[in-house]
């Protein structure tokens, strides 16, 4: 699918959402609450295919958290950006994306490492970078830590 | 470099006899186990990054570091007495170094490599991750900035501990250093 047919897709499969357009990607915006089947529709729709998560990552933003997915059909060689606002800074917590894309795993032990978002139905939700004991979560902004020198 | 510094004759004195052979030599202890120690140092094979690959090149062909004698790098600590620390060391990395320090037999000896070891270099700042000087971990024999430094730098440096070797007193027992083994 090209960009404008994605664009009218989504429309129709999905109405309500918001949709935007950065330089590289078709960006939708999905609830919370309806993430995990928004992706599950995604892809297993023979129209999409989205059969390849190849990032998954977060900002935070100080006043809240934003989660955004990338994915790609490799069959059909279109792509797409899927964000999500997390209010809840100090419970964030969503759906894995473990059940549909297996490469979700890693990005979401990283993502819980160094920003401490949880995931559930997660199958081994830990620490990978930083060691088990440590204390907060870095990438934060809030993050406090006494050995870091600052300039 | 001074290549002829590190090829020092036997440290003694060689009595010969009338046809020319030798009967008997004079020496000390300390000179010859110094002697024997600095020109067969086995280095052990750690690299955690950049540093690691200019040390690599200086232990092969081009640079070759068996000239001074370090041929022998070690797959295991237990085989090496010199560590090199070649790299960034995070502090994740940090109890898996002083185990690998604590395992090696004494008399050991450490180098450490590049800005990164010596201070934390690049992630001095604004990193929750790096150790700031691996000298806050295990004791350090001879520093090398660098970032990395040069293979001939390495050299230098490596050169310079056998110096620090030739010059130690061996058979004097020094007070023991402060590491509890933990293994």
């Amino acid at each position: 699918m090209t960009k404008e047919e994605l664009k009218s897709y989504l429309e129709k499969t999905f109405p309500g959402m918001t949709q935007e357009e950065n330089i590289d990607f078709l960006v939708l915006w999905v609830e919370k609450d309806e993430i995990f089947e928004v992706a599950r529709k995604l892809k297993e729709d023979e129209a999409t295919r989205f059969d390849f998560l190849f990032d998954e990552t977060a900002i935070d933003w100080q006043t809240h958290f934003e989660m955004v997915y990338h994915m790609t059909s490799t069959t059909y060689r279109h792509d797409l950006e899927i964000k999500v606002k997390l209010e809840d800074r100090d419970h964030a917590e969503l759906p894995s994306m473990e059940p549909l894309w297996k490469a979700a795993e890693m990005y979401e032990n990283e993502i819980y490492d160094l920003f401490g978002i949880r995931f559930s139905g997660h199958p081994h939700l830990r620490r990978i970078f930083m060691s088990n004991e440590w204390k907060g979560y870095p990438l934060r902004k809030d993050y406090q830590d006494d050995d870091v020198i600052s300039l | 470099m001074d290549v002829n510094k590190n090829t020092e004759p036997f440290p003694g004195e060689i009595y010969e006899d009338e046809t020319g052979n030798t009967n008997f030599l004079v020496s000390s202890i300390d000179k010859l186990s110094n002697w024997a120690r600095s020109n067969s140092l086995w280095p052990l094979t750690f690299g955690t990054s950049c540093c690691a690959i200019e040390m690599m090149s200086a232990a092969s062909a081009k640079y070759d570091w068996s000239r001074f004698g370090f041929e022998v790098a070690r797959a295991t600590p237990r085989q090496a007495d010199l560590i090199i620390v070649a790299g960034t060391i995070t502090k994740k990395m940090a109890p898996v170094l002083k185990r690998l320090y604590n395992q090696m037999p004494e008399p050991k000896y450490v180098i450490a490599m590049g800005a990164c070891t010596i201070t934390g270099g690049p992630f001095f700042y604004n990193s929750y991750t790096v150790v700031k000087g691996v000298d806050n971990i295990i004791p350090v024999d001879v520093y090398i900035p660098g970032c990395p430094p040069r293979p001939e730098a390495l050299l230098e440096g490596m050169m310079k501990l056998q110096e620090k070797i030739r010059h130690s007193r061996a058979y004097v027992i020094d007070k023991p250093k402060k590491e509890e083994n933990d293994d």
